[in-house]
């Protein structure tokens, strides 16, 4: 009779550390991830942290929210983040309603389409500092839109289109435009076609097609668009110097932010400007994306 | 469910042709579709079933032809006024709509009044099998599932024609069997009348009241799935129905009826299928015709190469003397390197015209 | 019964009423006149914006009539010699050349990390890589140049390029992550499987790979960095000015100089961004100019 030998009992070893690492994720090619990481504090959230914080110890003393206070007392200062607004908002909305259409009609292959893209693309790489100066001269009172408005009787005296709000606003719209437009192209390429062909088998006309189905699974992408489209008009600067009125009616919150920092050297004045002026971006946009929250975000099928 | 579909006598599509630029995809397609009738479009990938499809759905316009329900001309309207359910190959769900609104959405395009809309969706639900599913949405859904829905939503609005563009190809082999009976169930309980795409002769074979074969966009042939299976009409026809041999021979004699080839010292008599004359001929045998040490006068020597089991029966490719391949079946046993005699009755030889088919299309869509 | 023909290849004419040979045009539907209209305003404006400040380059007097009342070239190289052109140029070059190798050198690497990797703090890390492109550039400008003037980097070349990289590094990492999570890992795998070791993986498969996106990312920050105006506007100095900051400065005492001049600056700079953006379409197709910025965070 054999005797089975006693198989010594087995105590279960723990798992290395490092692969118990591995499992969740961290190994050594984090360290990858290092100097990416150490540039972004470096270089931004500690300039973004101690601009905050310049915030809350203003020059002129008066505990840490005396800065915040007399912004908002004061309507010179107060006034500018409305205006920001009534620049933002509108030229946000414009390019982005403008661009659905567009990219609607445009989405299918033809010829030139490509010359077309590359042309949208031409004011973007131009930049808002080129735009303004072409307008001041384009858009001028002696300028050939006006002239052409006059030879054609559309109106009898030259409109003012430069130095005020207008300028600015057409500024923002050819930069931001083609932005919102390839962005929403994007978007809607991303959508299944045969989604709108199996509509049509079943009886809805364009119209319906849009409104059920294109329009719906667009509306995500939608929101980013005017997201971004939001954060490009809102951070208006140089247009609004060049081709706007900087002392008045496009006096902007960048501009106040740099009349402080760098004209009355007020950095903690001009720190508190940039804050207010994040601040009032985020919640827009926080607002917009808990509505996309809401939406049906999945996966739409489509090449993208 | 008690569908009522809406009754007409024939759909006929007269000379239908497509073509974009220098490309045809279609030509002259003649067809008459009875009410009731479930017609396959079968054929390899680019060889138009799939326009011809989209023809009759009205996602696409034709170059040529026209198409009539009845004694309506119909090419003319747009995919929403010709009221036919379609069933995508990707079934095309809608991903932000419930299986409920997926299935409604039809009824709500045609302004069907909310109560009956609930109670036809509820009767397309259940014949589909998909109660407990319903509320959700197709990201939650399994392939089968969603094919479902894809087929319920088609059949809700109670169409008078059903397209289906291959929608068993996205599933597996297991999957496709059973969705393959599920579609013949709903074939004889609705009797609507159905045009099936696809590029599996079995499918075909089991589903159609008949094919039509279809090869760079021109009909082959069109027949019920025995005639096309028994008696194939060229020979592009025949290899895409399982005649896996196709012997390169030359005549030796022939006359209307029958044919002799032979090469390389084996003879081979055949029913002439195409009025082969003097020179070169195909002759054309399924695998399963073969008998292993059969008595018929068509003998050949064969040395076994490869032996596939499968279960009842292998499926063995072999070398003639000449080198040239040979596929059979047999339910003996045989090893490779046996060295076997295979016979065929000559009604199962069918001979065919070398050049009968058509020129490959150039560039496969 | 079977119905069976082999149809002859088809000559015949099609028959009586067919449908006309469809040739998928834009115009014709009636919406599109509302789109091309717009289009054509957009182009209208365009146009006019450039050749305004073209036209207005090479003429000798214009006030207020259609077209300049003569034409001359003089006053390039007048804009040349007043603004130091060339040496500009060079600065321009340099910071953007600088821009786009260091963000490269720190986000490439970046971008592997999240495409490959998932770990906890993930969704944190790639808020932090998004935010310099969210917020404002002022916003973050104004506290930038602050602490760069603190170290003495203000106003110095190092400077800029500092404060250019801000948004550059995250836009490099935004461009290269989804392009790195298209590259199917199996393939790294299989590179292992052969014996590959880790250096050999990145170089022999993972690089020649990459390149296209690589090239994609640096011509992208490339026509970013030139283009950009904020970051350099609050952090350059007398010698570290680049084109966008000098022409700024140009348009706005053009009061005290003359149009023209101000306007050939303008010329030389819309020519430089041209060309630029000629030789990155050689490389990305127009539309990646944009949108490889934002497809994936949303995804995320």
């Amino acid at each position: 009779m054999t005797a089975l030998a006693e198989k010594p009992p087995v105590t279960p070893t723990r798992p290395a550390l490092r692969h118990r690492l591995a499992e969740r994720g961290i190994d050594r090619t984090l360290l990858l991830l290092v100097p990416g990481l150490v540039f972004i504090v470096v270089l931004f959230l500690y300039p973004f942290l101690y601009g905050l914080g310049l915030s809350f110890t203003p020059d002129q003393g008066g505990g840490p929210f005396a800065n915040y206070q007399k912004f908002f007392q004061d309507p010179y200062l107060r006034n500018t983040l409305w205006t920001t607004f009534e620049l933002g908002l509108p030229a946000a909305l414009i390019n982005v309603a403008a661009s659905v259409p567009m990219a609607f009609k445009l989405r299918r292959p033809f010829r030139g389409k490509r010359t077309l893209t590359t042309l949208l693309v031409v004011p973007i790489t131009l930049g808002t500092v080129l735009t303004a100066d072409g307008l001041l001269e384009f858009l001028a009172p002696s300028g050939w839109l006006n002239k052409t408005l006059l030879a054609w009787h559309i109106v009898d005296q030259p409109i003012e289109l430069v130095h005020n709000y207008w300028g600015v606003l057409f500024s923002l719209i050819i930069t931001g435009f083609p932005f919102a437009f390839l962005l929403t192209m994007s978007y809607l390429s991303g959508i299944d076609p045969t989604l709108e062909s199996a509509a049509s088998t079943l009886g809805a006309g364009w119209w319906e097609r849009f409104r059920f189905i294109t329009l719906p699974l667009l509306a995500p992408g939608l929101a980013i668009t005017f997201c971004l489209s939001f954060v490009l008009a809102f951070s208006v600067f140089p247009s609004a110097i060049l081709v706007g009125d900087p002392s008045g009616e496009t006096r902007v919150i960048s501009i106040a932010a740099y009349h402080a920092a760098r004209e009355q050297f007020d950095y903690s004045m001009g720190s508190t400007i940039a804050v207010i002026m994040t601040v009032s971006m985020l919640i827009v946009i926080a607002a917009v994306l808990l509505w996309r929250g809401t939406l049906y975000k999945g996966a739409t099928g489509g090449k993208g | 469910m008690t569908v009522r579909a809406q009754q007409f006598t024939e759909l006929r599509l007269d000379g239908v042709s497509r073509s974009y630029g220098a490309q045809t995809a279609l030509e002259g397609l003649d067809l008459t579709i009875k009410c009731g009738e479930f017609v396959a479009l079968l054929g390899p990938s680019g060889c138009g079933k799939t326009t011809a499809l989209n023809c009759l759905a009205g996602l696409l316009p034709l170059s040529g032809g026209s198409i009539w329900l009845d004694d309506k001309r119909i090419d003319g309207l747009p995919p929403e006024k010709r009221d036919f359910g379609m069933v995508f190959q990707n079934y095309a769900l809608f991903p932000h709509m419930s299986v409920r609104r997926n299935i409604a959405f039809g009824l709500r395009m045609h302004n069907v009044p909310k109560a009956e809309r609930n109670k036809r969706v509820d009767e397309a639900i259940s014949l589909v099998q998909l109660g407990e599913h319903a509320a959700k949405f197709p990201g939650q859904l399994s392939g089968g599932q969603q094919q479902r829905v894809a087929i319920a939503r088609a059949v809700a609005l109670q169409p008078p024609v059903v397209l289906m563009d291959e929608p068993l190809s996205n599933l597996d082999a297991t999957l496709r069997l059973e969705m393959r009976t599920e579609i013949r169930r709903l074939h004889q309980t609705l009797g609507l009348t159905t045009v099936y795409v696809t590029h599996d002769q079995e499918e075909a074979l089991s589903l159609a009241d008949r094919l039509v074969v279809l090869r760079s966009g021109s009909v082959q042939q069109i027949g019920t799935p025995e005639e096309v299976y028994a008696h194939p009409v060229n020979r592009y026809v025949a290899g895409f129905m399982g005649y896996r041999n196709m012997f390169e021979l030359n005549v030796i004699e022939s006359n209307q009826s029958l044919v002799v080839l032979g090469a390389d010292g084996f003879k081979l008599t055949g029913v002439n299928c195409e009025d082969v004359g003097a020179g070169g001929g195909i002759a054309a045998i399924r695998p399963e015709d073969f008998v292993l040490g059969g008595t018929d006068a068509n003998r050949l020597e064969v040395t076994v190469e490869i032996v596939e089991y499968h279960g009842r029966d292998q499926s063995v490719q072999g070398t003639l003397r000449s080198g040239e391949p040979i596929y059979f079946r047999t339910q003996g046993r045989v090893a490779p390197g046996d060295a076997v005699t295979l016979s065929v009755p000559q009604d199962r030889v069918l001979v065919f015209s070398p050049d009968s088919a058509p020129p490959p299309d150039p560039a496969a869509t | 019964m079977s119905t069976t023909l082999v149809k002859p290849p088809s000559t015949a004419p099609p028959s009586e009423g067919a449908a006309p040979k469809p040739r998928r045009r834009i115009a014709g539907s009636p919406g599109s006149w509302l789109v091309w209209t717009m289009v054509a305003f957009f182009f209208v404006m365009l146009a006019g914006v450039i050749f305004s400040v073209v036209v207005t380059s090479v003429s000798t007097q214009w006030f207020g009539t259609w077209l300049p009342e003569g034409f001359t070239t003089r006053w390039y190289g007048s804009a040349w010699r007043e603004f130091g052109l060339s040496s500009v140029l060079g600065t321009t070059a340099q910071v953007a050349i600088i821009v786009v190798v260091v963000s490269v050198l720190i986000g490439l690497p970046a971008s592997y990390v999240l495409a490959r990797r998932t770990f906890p703090g993930k969704k944190l890390v790639m808020l932090l890589f998004l935010l310099p492109i969210l917020i404002p550039p002022i916003a973050y400008g104004i506290p930038l140049a602050t602490v760069l003037y603190k170290f003495q980097l203000g106003g110095t070349l190092t400077g800029v390029i500092l404060a250019n990289l801000v948004p550059s590094v995250p836009f490099v990492v935004l461009t290269m992550t989804p392009f790195i999570e298209q590259i199917d890992q199996k393939i790294e795998s299989a590179a292992r499987m052969c014996g590959a070791s880790t250096v050999a993986v990145f170089f022999r498969i993972l690089g020649p790979l990459l390149v296209p996106g690589i090239l994609a990312a640096s011509i992208l920050v490339l026509v970013r960095t030139v283009g950009m105006f904020e970051l350099t506007f609050l952090t350059a100095g007398p010698d570290s000015q680049t084109l966008v900051t000098v022409l700024y400065n140009a348009v706005l005492g053009a009061g005290i100089r003359a149009p023209q001049q101000v306007d050939a600056m303008a010329v030389v700079y819309t020519g430089s961004m041209l060309l630029l953006l000629v030789i990155a379409l050689r490389f990305v197709n127009p539309t990646q100019l944009v949108t490889r910025l934002k497809d994936e965070a949303t995804s995320s």
